[in-house]
């Protein structure tokens, strides 16, 4: 078989021999998948189905469907037909059949895939043809089991039978691995309990006392190393030596040298030399070069580090809101109040005064009068750590509408009264109880629970009513009430014609005030030389028995205080005076090197004593120096919205002989009303704000002018106005319906930067203070009584960095835009002279020829000899001037 | 008919009282000498300019006496020691220009052969 097949393959198929051997060993698929690994399906054509009798539906139905078949007839027709044999696919089977007779059966319906199925095992054929007899007892069992009663049956022992846990537990318990070594020690009864002793003992002074392992080289493991990196350098021979100098005795050796110098005769030759010319014309070109470069560009500077703003904020960039921190209100007080000024302490931290005024219009005061001398008027202390409590409460004669602590002491506070008077207080003595606030706060916050009738303030919390030490004297002084009042400062004192001495004393001593009856008073604190003993007698008559309580700082000042100068703002002869309401002094301090030097020795001298304004006489005794040039003009804002630049110093008249107060400098009419504010700007000192009225104006001093800045009508009254302390470009104007404006220069000049609301009524007075660098507060005082506390954020507190710098070129621009507008009016003065000179001209020149020119032509145009723009500007005249010409010609005519 | 003959030499030099307006003395090279020192002064930032010999002594200066001898000797030891460093990397080379730039401000030295040309001046405003 095989050889035919071969050439019939090699005849009909290019294919190599493996193919053919593939073929030959190609097993024969069989249904092992089914379960059935001895069928083998097979497909029987019809020409087989002819050969082999097994004919469907003929000799092979459904009654008889299989066919034993002679392993020779399959034989037969392999050979007969080869590959075309429909037996070739189970050829192998066929041969290895252990039988004669093979099973063949039909596959009606498929089961195995083809019509016909060979059964290849004669184990297979034995159970189709005879099928145990398996299925009918199944059957009967599946009957009977519902029937059957369960019968317990005791459950019978069996032998256990291992399944491998025995192993796991003998691996988990735990078990002897070595014998244990037991020792029995036996010891003299008499020896126990004694002291042991223990020593050291080197291991290998005793024989067997260890047993160590050496170490060995083992040529196993040791490398040989083949490459090395060496690095190699070449130095010089170095020697150390050290010598030493025997010093015999010291001798002092000095050497002084000066350098060499020429003359003056050799200088001048030397420039008239020619080689000096010649270097300078060629040195002098580089160095140019060099100087206009750095002029160009500062190439070194660091363009990220400028960039940049200051890192490290210390809060929300983006909220720029006044943030309420705490509110005061006087509960206590009968009849209601307003705060008229606000001065933060300027030592202690959270520690701000007020004073407080009754709210009456001037009518009502007269009609209550009697009421309200019952009442005092206070000075109230606020702390952070108790809003319902004042600290310290200040008496007053009468309501206090502006007062200042001294800037050298703090315990002394002056005070403007609304009747004209000057008030002072020293507050030394309490001086540690209000040092101490913080301590008293920190004891209230025991969480101790008090039925209520308890909680009443503690004892030591009193408020403690302090009376002043001295008011001025009620004839001499101002005759309405004061309206501002400020310490001069330490470093000058002034004299009664008003000319300026360096201070000696170390100290604020004089105090200028202003007032309603249109005088600018000076004072000074320190007694006064007795002049007349009249004065004296006068003294012993008024003496007046004086509380224990009261200090005896100011006792020589009490009832009988008189100006030092009195300088009266007057407008002229007939009309009214200015009534000044604020002012604001000039604060350059003039300060040479010797008076340092002095006032640093008397300071020292100063503090040995106790305190320098209880020895008061002491400092009047020195004969001062007078300071030259020294700025002694001033700005006053005054009540019908003007504002001010005179001077102090008092001239003397020249007919009368007496002492003339000077005529002002300059005034200029702003603002619309009182003007409630002037305050030079920390940052620069002749920045002047003035507030008042609907507007605010910023004033250079100097620039005579006008103001630098003035902003338009707001819609609201602007009632108090202050600058910031920290940016110099910013400042915060209250107004009268309880709005907070915040003005940024560099950011609008035309309206404010922010607006916020904080009360429901007119703010009366702002004043911001810096406690640290991270906390800046500002007090807000309004017409209720309520001071109200906020903090002032990041964004408003710290500059940028370069604010100041912008704010003061904004200023210089300003003040050049002033200095072009004055250029400008006087080229236009000039330009409308020349065009009115221009026009009188024309209109002479046209009633000249006017009537020839129409007796020839009507209404037609003259020569006109004139510039285009005189021409332009006529021609509009022209028509009706004219028309009327021509009348009145004909009613000549 | 004039002649003109060229005598070959210069006009005779002008008797000194007909000299012009400028005051007698006064030569051509000082004035511009005067004229080059005032020129850099001028400049924006210059604080202060100064002429100084090849051994450090100063001829010409518009800062005070002690800062100017102080400027010259320490600027001339300076200046010789570049000129040294310079040449010794290279002897072809040579000092044309030395910048000193500080904090405060910048020192420049146009170095001579003779003398020694030192401005200070402050760069930023």
């Amino acid at each position: 078989m095989a050889p035919k097949q071969k050439k019939k393959s090699s005849r009909g198929k290019k294919s190599p021999k493996p193919v053919l051997a593939a073929s030959e060993d190609m097993e024969p698929v069989n249904m092992e998948s089914m379960g059935h690994p001895e069928i083998y399906p097979l497909v029987l054509t019809t020409k087989t189905q002819e050969i082999f009798s097994c004919q469907i539906d003929e000799d092979v139905t459904d009654e008889q469907p299989y066919k034993l078949i002679n392993k020779e007839d399959i034989f037969e027709d392999l050979r007969n037909r080869a590959a075309v044999s429909d037996f070739h696919p189970v050829k192998k089977i066929v041969q290895e059949y252990p039988g004669n007779e093979l099973l063949l059966v039909y596959d009606r319906d498929f089961k195995y895939g083809l019509n016909f199925y060979l059964i290849g095992t004669e184990e297979g054929k034995e159970s189709y043809l005879n099928p145990p007899e398996v299925p009918e007892e199944q059957e009967e069992y599946k009957e009977h089991i519902p029937e059957d009663v369960y019968i317990y049956k005791l459950p019978v022992s069996k032998p256990w039978v291992s399944l491998g846990s025995e192993k796991e537990i003998e691996e988990e318990s735990v078990t002897e691995s070595t014998k244990q070594i037991t020792y029995m020690i036996s010891r003299k009864r008499s020896e126990f309990g004694a002291p042991i002793k223990f020593s050291d003992q080197n291991a290998s002074s005793v024989k067997d006392a260890y047993i160590e392992c050496t170490a060995y080289p083992d040529k196993n493991f040791t490398l040989k190393q083949l490459e090395k990196d060496v690095g190699m350098q070449v130095i010089p021979q170095i020697k150390d030596i050290s010598t030493q100098t025997k010093w015999t005795y010291p001798k002092n050796a000095t050497t002084q040298y000066y350098p060499r110098e020429f003359s003056e005769e050799e200088k001048e030759t030397l420039k008239q030399s020619k080689p000096l010319v010649d270097f300078l014309n060629n040195a002098s070109i580089s160095v140019e070069i060099a100087l206009q470069q750095n002029e160009i560009m500062n190439t070194f500077i660091d363009d990220w580090k400028y960039l940049a703003e200051e890192e490290g904020t210390f809060g929300d960039k983006t909220d720029t809101h006044l943030k309420e921190y705490q509110s005061f209100t006087d509960l206590h007080s009968p009849t209601e109040k307003m705060i008229t000024c606000v001065s933060w302490h300027p030592t202690i931290y959270g520690l701000i005064a007020v004073s407080v005024a009754v709210r009456l219009s001037f009518e009502d005061r007269v009609h209550f009068s009697g009421k309200l001398l019952l009442q005092p008027s206070l000075i109230l202390f606020w702390s952070f750590s108790d809003p319902i409590h004042p600290q310290l409460m200040l008496e007053s004669p009468d309501d206090i509408f502006c007062f200042k602590f001294c800037p050298s002491d703090p315990n002394i506070i002056a005070g403007g009264c609304i009747n004209g008077q000057i008030v002072m207080w020293d507050i030394t003595a309490h001086a540690d109880r209000i040092e101490n606030i913080k301590a008293g706060g920190g004891r209230s916050k025991r969480a101790t629970l008090k039925p209520m009738f308890l909680l009443e303030p503690e004892s030591n919390k009193e408020a403690m009513y302090i009376r002043h030490c001295a008011v001025s004297s009620i004839e001499n002084g101002h005759k309405k009430v004061i309206t501002d009042i400020h310490w001069l400062s330490d470093t000058f004192e002034i004299n009664r014609m008003g000319s300026v001495f360096e201070n000696r004393s170390g100290i604020c001593c004089q105090l200028v005030t202003c007032s309603a009856d249109c005088t600018i008073c000076f004072w000074d604190i320190r007694p006064q030389k007795l002049l007349t003993p009249q004065t004296t007698e006068k003294k012993k008559e008024e003496s007046i028995e004086i509380p224990f309580d009261v200090p005896s700082t100011f006792l020589h000042l009490d009832l009988s205080w008189k100006p030092l100068t009195k300088v009266r703002l007057s407008k002229g002869e007939t009309s009214l005076d200015y009534c000044p309401t604020k002012i604001s002094l000039n604060e350059d301090h003039l300060l040479c090197k010797t008076q340092d030097k002095m006032l640093a020795q008397s300071k020292t001298e100063k503090a040995e004593e106790m305190n320098p304004y209880h020895n008061l006489e002491s400092g009047m005794a020195n004969l001062l120096k007078p300071i030259d040039d020294f700025c002694t003009k001033f700005f006053v804002g005054t009540e019908e919205g003007e504002v001010i630049y005179t001077d102090w110093k008092m001239e003397k008249d020249p007919e009368t002989g007496r002492l003339m107060s000077k005529k002002p400098v300059s005034h200029h009419t702003v603002h619309d009303g009182t003007v409630h504010t002037i305050q030079r700007s920390p940052f620069y000192n002749d920045i002047i704000l003035t507030v008042g009225g609907w507007n605010v104006a910023i004033w250079k001093e100097g620039v005579m002018t006008g103001p630098l800045l003035q902003s338009c009508c707001a819609p609201k009254r602007y009632t108090s106005g202050h600058w910031s302390l920290t940016r110099p470009g910013v400042f915060y104007i209250g107004r009268e319906d309880g709005y907070i404006d915040i003005w940024d220069l560099l950011e609008k000049t035309h309206e404010p930067a922010q607006s916020q609301n904080i009360c429901i009524t007119m703010i009366t007075y702002i004043k911001p203070w810096i406690f640290s660098s991270k906390q800046q507060f500002i007090a807000i005082a309004d017409y209720y009584g309520t001071l109200h506390i906020l903090e002032i954020p990041w964004t408003l507190s710290r500059p940028s960095t370069n604010e100041m710098a912008s704010v003061n070129h904004y200023f210089e621009r300003e003040v050049k835009h002033l200095e072009y507008v004055e250029q400008r009016k006087k080229i236009r003065e000039q330009e409308k002279k020349e065009m009115e000179l221009e026009m009188a001209k024309k209109k002479v020149e046209i009633a000249v020829p006017s009537h020839r020119a129409l007796s020839s032509k009507r209404g037609h145009h003259v020569q006109v000899p004139a510039s285009k723009k005189r021409e332009e500007s006529m021609h509009k005249d022209k028509v009706p001037l004219h028309g009327r010409r021509v009348k009145k010609l004909r009613a000549w005519l | 008919m004039n002649e003109w003959t060229n005598t070959g030499r210069e006009p005779d030099p002008l008797p000194s009282s007909l000299a012009g307006p400028t005051a007698p003395g006064l030569g051509e090279p000082q004035a511009e000498v005067e004229e080059t020192l005032k020129r850099i002064q001028s400049h924006k930032g210059v604080i202060g300019t100064m002429v100084v010999n090849a051994e450090g002594i100063p001829i010409r200066t518009t800062l005070d006496n002690s800062t100017t001898v102080q400027y010259a000797g320490l600027l001339h030891h300076l200046t010789m020691k570049a000129k040294s460093t310079v040449r010794d990397i290279d002897p072809q080379n040579d000092l044309t220009f030395l910048r000193i730039r500080s904090k405060k401000h910048e020192i420049m030295v146009a170095p001579d052969k003779e003398y020694l040309l030192i401005v200070i001046q402050n760069p930023c405003e």
